[in-house]
């Protein structure tokens, strides 16, 4: 009784644990019951029973109320779909001037708004393109193409890739110095030593218009949220949904309303891209002290001064950080957004993923992970960079960067034409050394491969097996034998005793969304694969996390490694898991947990950090050891901050295990990639986005308000 | 006055969702209690004065008494509820946004408790700001703020950043901002709250000697009664948004207009305000030392060389005519007596 007086939340969650296995105990399975594999909404089965609602006819098994809730949320994705379809094809019929006809046609308005966009990202990307690889629409745009016929100088020749390294070299000198200029210079040899050129531009100039615009978008509407407390609360919902929703899903809707090329591809980055810069600059720019502002009100600014001079300068690093998560968003997307057709480094991943040529997948995606490295690297340095009022500069020095990237602009020419005299019935190397024509260790790593496989096979299928049917078998036989009753009470009562009524009641919203679609089974799967990874990746994560954080040394490496992790796009996780375990779940789950150990890690050590040192020296005067003042002292104050890691690892299990789908799961991942290759797939694809936004939501939710109330009571923050 | 250069008129700051109609149904009698209860804070209650030029006004009171908010009202940092406000004659709450933008890019500065500085610029930065703002040229307000930079003695810190320098330089750094524009009206928020004892003397001597050079109109805002006393002309004390009484120092210690002043001023130690003119006595025909101090001696800085006498001392003038006397126990009485546990 005393402990109960003491701990009274500790009854409560013992009363609804108890509440919660007696309704799995009482609950039976159907014997008709079986985890479904094929469509209900396609197969049409006596067994099933049908509702209609709006017109829409949803078909289903039904189950006991109490094993599985009816799916009565199923019309929504049917009902998504036509709405979408009715937008683009019938809504607002309007006149339009068709330039190429010469005439006037109707159009529907979403249509023709969709169209214009269209042909704006094609025209940035292709602009960009041409003038890194030379062609021809650019020029086009302007002109025509029977003009172009006629005048084929007009052509864009393209840069030789001499000039564009020795571009990046000069670049990365300007901004930072000599370190960033050999690592400009290494990548862009490397890129073009392999033969990895051409696709590499064609990524860089999808990125080159992704991000800058991500970025200019995200800050605007981050600054107009920071302005009007009305688009804050319009944005909020929309935001929270769309940072823990798996890039995947937002493919399909998109690719219903833009196509598929490299201008949707463009656009969903941005969809993708833009939540975390808007979230990042309303963060920012909340945290700029009032007395900042009232001193550059005096100093005489206007509203457009004090935003551009006092308010986004001061809020820098946290736009920054966005500026991060934009380049991040934009090469992870690079290569998902090759499913709707980007062309690139992205697409050459995928194909070769897909032929099992582990090595040359390790060499495009080594590619694009080095791009984003030296991307980052730069727009760090940019923001960085300060002014020098006291050089007394000589004409030279004011313009000695433009003056070398002439130089090299020049030599670059002459090389490249040099070229065309000595490399004549070859390839031009000097120009653009042409893709798989140049060094490749593609044959290398496919036989480091093999003889891993041939070497370890047998250890590796045992392990293989073994996780499989140990662990990985009963634990998802678990989960699905959870009645949805039980499981809704036993997320709604966490709700209750976290965070009140409130909390109740949102996680009740959010889990019975999932529980009325028709994925409840798929949704399950998704979960219990993600738990699986959260709770190694944060078992692995405290771990190193808190070795680590005993020395100086050893933390600065390890954050600095978590860095370059995660800059890596998330598909590249996949290539070394697939050489290793081949085509199966151990590989998805591997990959989840390696991908999500990065945040456990990270907010394990900053957590550590934020402890004051003052307590750490009150604790040794009291004698304590190391381990007892990490156990007493450490741990309780860093834990809300190494909570909202978890929350992190969450999210980043979630989208890994959806990724996943590529190599082949059976959860909402694998029906959004089916959705992408359906033509009613739009809604499909977007409810089922929803859902895991929602998993990754409840959690979201218990996680931080638990994490506010421990603060207050810790008297942090 | 006729040049007064800041002049308040019935100002009222009163902060809440309805406080305007709040205002207007209580006709002039703000009592802050029965605004709280309705939901409204009074930060500014009724306060008429003025500034004239050259004069340095100290604005003292306990936390939350409202005198930043009086100070925002003035630079119209935040706009007054009620009253009117007058800057060198103009009416402060009838300026458009581009006047009174250029009203303080030419004729205001002011100085932040918490410093204020921007994190991302350097030193000089920082201080050529608000020229850059003006739109001067870069090569010309780098100039001018280099001799600012003199000016507060940071020489050789130009390129530093805020969070690389003490308490106490980064104050300088907030001092040398306000001036760069040469304002005629310098506010000063607790400039020196922030500092440490030793640092904040230094940093006060140094204000007095700015001050004597530059001559500016000056609200300057502190706590601590020491600080107004070395430096104001005259002192406000506010008590929850009201002034209390706004005075000369000495005025303020010999007759507190309120009990809220007087249990305000108790501490204060006498021989640091008044001066030798507020005790001495009606020239009489009496023996003097040969001892003469100017009537305008705060007393704490001659009452050493009077103790040493046993006669009264005669007291001058200007001209060195003798005005008064001033006995040797009067000092005593003032510097021991008069307090509240020995009186
Ligand atoms: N923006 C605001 N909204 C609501 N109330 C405010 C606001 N700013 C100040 N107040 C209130 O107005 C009153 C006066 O505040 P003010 O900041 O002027 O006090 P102060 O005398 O400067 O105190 P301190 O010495 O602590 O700086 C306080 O009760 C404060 O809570
Ligand atoms: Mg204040």
């Amino acid at each position: 009784m005393e402990l109960l007086k003491k701990y009274p939340k500790l009854f409560q969650w013992f009363f609804l644990l108890i509440v919660f296995f007696a309704l799995c105990f009482a609950i039976d399975v159907p014997e008709t019951y079986k985890f479904i594999r094929g469509q209900a909404e396609f197969i049409k089965d006596p067994n099933q029973s049908t509702y209609t609602l709006f017109g829409k006819e949803v078909r289903y098994y039904a189950f006991d109320v109490l094993w599985r809730l009816p799916p009565l949320l199923g019309w929504l994705p049917i009902w998504v779909n036509d709405s979408l379809f009715f937008l683009l094809n019938e809504w607002m019929p309007m006149e339009f001037w068709n330039e190429d006809l010469q005439e006037y046609k109707t159009r529907p308005l979403v249509l023709q708004i969709t169209r214009n966009i269209t042909a704006l990202m094609t025209f940035l990307i292709e602009l960009i393109r041409e003038i890194l690889l030379g062609g021809v629409k650019t020029v086009v745009a302007f002109t025509s193409w029977d003009w172009i016929d006629k005048n084929p100088w007009a052509e864009l020749p393209g840069l030789p890739w001499t000039i564009v390294a020795a571009g990046a070299v000069i670049l990365g000198y300007k901004l930072s110095g000599k370190g960033l200029a050999i690592f400009a210079g290494l990548v862009m040899v490397y890129i073009s030593v392999f033969g990895q050129w051409k696709p590499s531009m064609q990524t860089l100039s999808f990125i080159l218009v992704a991000a800058p615009l991500s970025f200019i978008f995200g800050l605007t509407l981050g600054v107009m949220a920071y302005k009007s407390k009305r688009v804050e609360k319009a944005l909020y919902p929309l935001l929270l949904v769309m940072q823990t929703m798996p890039q995947y899903a937002v493919l399909v809707p998109a690719m219903v309303l833009f196509g598929i090329g490299d201008h949707a591809a463009v656009i969903i980055t941005m969809v993708v891209a833009i939540p975390p810069m808007i979230l990042l600059t309303l963060l920012g720019l909340r945290a700029v002290s009032p007395e900042v502002i009232e001193a550059g009100k005096m100093s005489g600014c206007n509203n457009w001064q004090l935003m551009t001079k006092v308010l986004i300068p001061t809020a820098r690093r946290d736009i920054l950080i966005g500026v991060n998560q934009v380049i991040m968003v934009c090469f992870s997307m690079a290569v998902i957004a090759a499913f709707i057709g980007a062309k690139g480094l992205g697409w050459n991943l995928l194909l070769a993923l897909n032929q099992l040529n582990i090595g040359l997948a390790l060499e495009a995606g080594l590619c694009i992970s080095m791009i984003a490295i030296l991307l980052d690297k730069m727009s760090l340095a940019w923001a960085n960079k300060q002014e020098d009022y006291f050089g007394n500069l000589t004409f030279f020095q004011r313009y000695k960067n433009t003056l070398f990237f002439a130089g090299a602009v020049l030599i670059g020419i002459i090389l490249s034409y040099v070229g065309s005299f000595y490399l004549k019935d070859g390839y031009n190397y000097l120009y653009e050394v042409p893709h798989n024509k140049g060094i490749s260790t593609a044959a290398f790593w496919n036989k480091g491969v093999d003889w891993i496989w041939d070497t370890f096979f047998q250890t590796l299928k045992i392990f293989n097996t073994w996780l499989i049917t140990e662990v990985l078998q009963p634990m998802r036989a678990l989960y699905l034998r959870m009645p949805a009753v039980a499981t809704v009470v036993l997320v709604v009562g966490a709700g209750y005793i976290i965070g009140g009524i409130r909390s109740a009641l949102v996680t009740a919203g959010l889990v019975l969304f999932i529980a009325l679609s028709p994925w409840w089974d798929r949704a399950l799967v998704t979960t219990y694969m993600a738990t699986f990874g959260v709770i190694a990746s944060c078992t692995i994560g405290l771990t190193v996390g808190t070795l680590c954080q005993q020395n100086k040394y050893t933390t600065k490496f390890m954050l600095a490694v978590c860095d370059i992790f995660q800059t890596f796009p998330s598909f590249v996780y996949l290539i070394p898991v697939m050489m290793l375990f081949g085509v199966t779940d151990t590989s998805v789950l591997i990959a989840v947990i390696v991908y999500a150990t990065i945040p456990a890690t990270r907010y394990t050590i900053e957590g550590l950090r934020s402890v004051p040192p003052a307590l750490h020296d009150a604790a040794s005067m009291s004698g304590v050891t190391k381990f007892q003042r990490l156990i007493n002292i450490e741990f309780p104050i860093a834990f809300p901050h190494m909570m909202l890691g978890v929350n992190q690892t969450i999210v980043f299990a979630l989208f890994m295990v959806i990724i996943g789908a590529f190599i082949g799961t059976e959860d909402l991942g694998q029906y959004i990639l089916k959705a992408l290759s359906d033509k009613a797939g739009g809604g499909k694809g977007l409810i089922l986005g929803i859902c895991v936004a929602f998993i990754a939501l409840i959690f979201d939710n218990l996680i931080r308000t638990w994490v506010q109330k421990r603060k207050k009571h810790l008297g942090i923050d | 006055m006729a040049d007064a250069v800041i002049k308040c008129d019935s100002v009222y700051k009163i902060f809440g969702a309805n406080a305007k109609k709040m205002l207007q149904e209580a006709n002039g009698n703000v009592d802050a209690k029965t605004f709280q209860e309705n939901g409204c804070i009074v930060g500014v209650n009724n306060a008429s004065f003025e500034v004239s030029k050259g004069e340095m006004l100290v604005v003292m009171g306990l936390s939350g008494s409202g005198k930043s908010t009086l100070l925002r009202c003035i630079s119209r940092l935040t706009d007054a509820t009620d009253g009117k406000i007058y800057i060198e004659g103009q009416d402060l709450l009838s300026l458009k946004n581009k006047e009174l933008i250029e009203l303080r890019r030419n004729k205001m500065g002011m100085v932040f408790q918490s410093f204020a500085l921007l994190p991302h610029k350097t030193v000089l930065e920082n201080i050529a700001f608000p020229l850059q703002i003006k739109g001067i040229k870069t090569e010309d307000s780098i100039n001018k703020a280099l001799d600012m930079v003199k000016l507060v003695g940071l020489e050789g810190r130009e390129n530093y950043f805020p969070r690389e320098l003490s308490g106490g330089q980064q104050q300088r750094v907030g001092i040398a901002r306000s001036l760069a524009v040469e304002p005629d009206i310098w506010f000063l928020d607790e400039p020196f709250s922030a500092l440490d004892p030793l640092i904040r003397k230094e940093m006060q001597d140094e204000f007095l000697r700015l001050q004597e050079k530059l001559k500016k109109t000056i609200m300057f805002i502190t706590h601590d009664f020491d600080e107004a006393l070395k430096l104001a002309d005259r002192i406000a004390i506010m008590k929850d948004g009201i002034i209390e009484q706004l005075d000369t120092p000495a005025r303020i210690v010999l007759n507190p207009a309120t009990e809220y002043v007087k249990k305000f001023t108790e501490e204060v130690p006498r021989e640091k305000v008044l001066k030798i003119e507020d005790v001495m006595e009606k020239p009489n025909k009496e023996n003097l030392s040969d001892l003469k101090v100017s009537k305008d001696e705060i007393i704490e800085n001659v009452a050493e060389k009077i103790l040493t006498q046993e006669k009264s001392v005669a007291v001058t003038d200007e001209s060195n005519k003798i005005v008064g006397t001033v006995r040797p126990s009067k000092i005593i009485h003032t510097v021991f007596g008069g307090r509240k546990n020995n009186s």
